[in-house]
């Protein structure tokens, strides 16, 4: 599976959505991702990755960490996954 | 209904380990926040916090109460020891059978708790040290104020997160002013910070890496602080028929619940606690003259208690000051309303403000007066002092000022 594929699979969970309800232009919002919701789907998608986001919850915009769509949040993932290897 | 004033008071904090040092680093704006230092901080992405340094807890008890004694109960019992002394009481007879003590704590022995996992998880160890119970359990602290003073009325530990100290000092307050007894010993006290304390609250992302900053723009969490402050609430005609000092009058609180989110803070059941124990105290807004706020230093918090307070006030809010200390001693939790009522004590009896430092931009949803970073000299009649709790769980004092 894809990077791609694991954080809309993670998020779809998060929103108790089928997978293909989650599309990469989905805002958080729009899919009833509330701020706990947010930092349990960062936690979740640590774990599946094995990698640290850098993420604070105060100043969402301000994080390194651009969680503004799921695509921002996957691309953010696998720049991460990148500088892992 | 009987008046009830504060005759003692006794604090251990990241600022000081007494009342009186603490006020001076209140008045100085001094920053107690620091590198934290235990083990295993290295695996930590959070590494600052309100970590009481410099304390030797040998010269102050007993190997055998050291075996029996978490950390948050020593900071109890040091805070006790100097309030019960500054109120120059005794308890025996008939007194000791009806003062009781009421305390505000969260997380309970929590460096025992961590040291004991430690012990069977990691170093696979199979037997742990009898006294881990009693060492962490959230009433020890409240049980062994009791023991060492002989207090025997109603004693027991409120437990409702960053609000335990505010709901606590209310229940010793009614039972005061009720008259169940004349002398009630309250306050709260926390120790979370060891490795396990800490990590939880990363877990969460709501912890600044570098400093509390309430109301401030460029604010980025909380940090963590550990400590106690203890009082002794007394009847007012008590006091004065044995001419003891008073230090501030209790004057009512209030309570209220949210019943919305697990974390994010509601205005209205802010402002409905605010304007409760105004109303319990029978004081006009416009005669507050200074909140101790909240004041996390989270971008939640701080704009709704703002908004709260504006709310309540109207057009007073621009002219009362409120200010977090929790920029300098951090956020003692269980513990802070207690630390957060000196900085009451100072604006009342003593006329100095308590500032809010680390304060580097204003923000338009925190447009209050807000004592940035130095702190100030004025006539103060009625302060409150706010704690909004994880759970949605508010409690507000509100104090005057004894002549």
């Amino acid at each position: 599976m894809s990077i791609k594929d694991r954080v809309i699979k993670i998020i779809a969970e998060q929103a108790v959505l089928e997978v293909e309800d989650v599309t990469a232009d989905s805002k958080l919002d729009d899919l009833g991702i509330d701020s706990l919701g947010l930092v349990e789907s960062i936690f979740a998608i640590e774990e599946e990755f094995d990698i640290s986001v850098p993420f604070n919850a105060n100043d969402p915009s301000e994080s390194d960490f651009d969680i503004s769509s799921v695509a921002s949040i996957i691309s953010g993932i696998e720049t991460l996954v990148k500088a892992q290897t | 209904m009987k008046r009830v004033v504060i005759t003692g008071a006794g604090t251990i904090n990241a600022l000081g380990h007494d009342v009186p040092s603490t006020l001076e680093a209140m008045r100085e704006g001094r920053c107690g926040i620091s590198e934290l230092e235990f083990r295993d901080v290295e695996r930590l992405s959070i590494r600052i916090g309100g970590q009481v340094k410099g304390y030797e807890p040998e010269g102050r008890f007993n190997r055998q109460q050291l075996a029996l004694f978490d950390r948050f109960t020593q900071f109890t019992l040091v805070a006790a020891r100097e309030a019960i002394a500054q109120s120059g009481l005794t308890f025996s007879g008939e007194l000791a059978a009806r003062a009781g003590v009421v305390l505000g704590n969260s997380g309970g022995g929590m460096t025992t708790l961590d040291d004991n996992y430690r012990s069977v998880y990691e170093d696979g160890k199979n037997r742990v040290h009898p006294f881990v119970v009693p060492k962490l359990m959230n009433n020890a602290a409240a049980s062994h104020v009791s023991m060492e003073f002989n207090l025997k009325g109603p004693s027991f530990t409120v437990s409702t997160a960053c609000a335990s100290s505010n709901h606590a000092m209310a229940q010793a307050f009614q039972m005061v002013h009720g008259g169940i007894s004349p002398v009630m010993i309250s306050g709260g006290s926390e120790s979370m910070l060891c490795f396990g304390g800490v990590k939880a609250w990363e877990g969460l992302r709501v912890m600044s890496k570098d400093a509390c900053r309430p109301f401030s723009a460029n604010r980025n969490g909380m940090v963590q602080g550990e400590g106690a402050g203890i009082f002794v609430f007394e009847e007012y005609e008590h006091a004065r028929k044995r001419g003891a000092e008073i230090l501030a009058e209790v004057a009512g609180f209030a309570m209220s619940s949210d019943a919305s989110d697990i974390v994010m803070p509601s205005k209205q059941g802010a402002a409905r606690a605010i304007r409760g124990a105004m109303q319990d105290a029978r004081i006009n807004p416009d005669e507050v003259g200074y909140i101790n706020a909240h004041g996390t230093g989270t971008a939640a918090n701080d704009k709704t208690e703002s908004a709260a307070v504006a709310d309540v006030f109207g057009a007073h809010a621009d002219k009362l000051m409120l200010s977090s200390t929790k920029s300098m001693h951090g956020h003692l939790i269980g513990g802070t309303g207690a630390v957060e009522l000196l900085a009451c004590i100072m604006a009342l009896r003593d006329g100095v403000i308590a500032p809010t430092i680390g304060y580097e931009e204003p923000d338009p949803e925190c447009a209050l007066d807000v004592v940035p970073n130095v702190a100030r000299e004025a006539h103060v009649d009625v302060a409150l002092s706010n704690a909004f709790a994880f759970g949605g769980l508010n409690a507000v004092l509100a104090l005057k000022r004894v002549e």
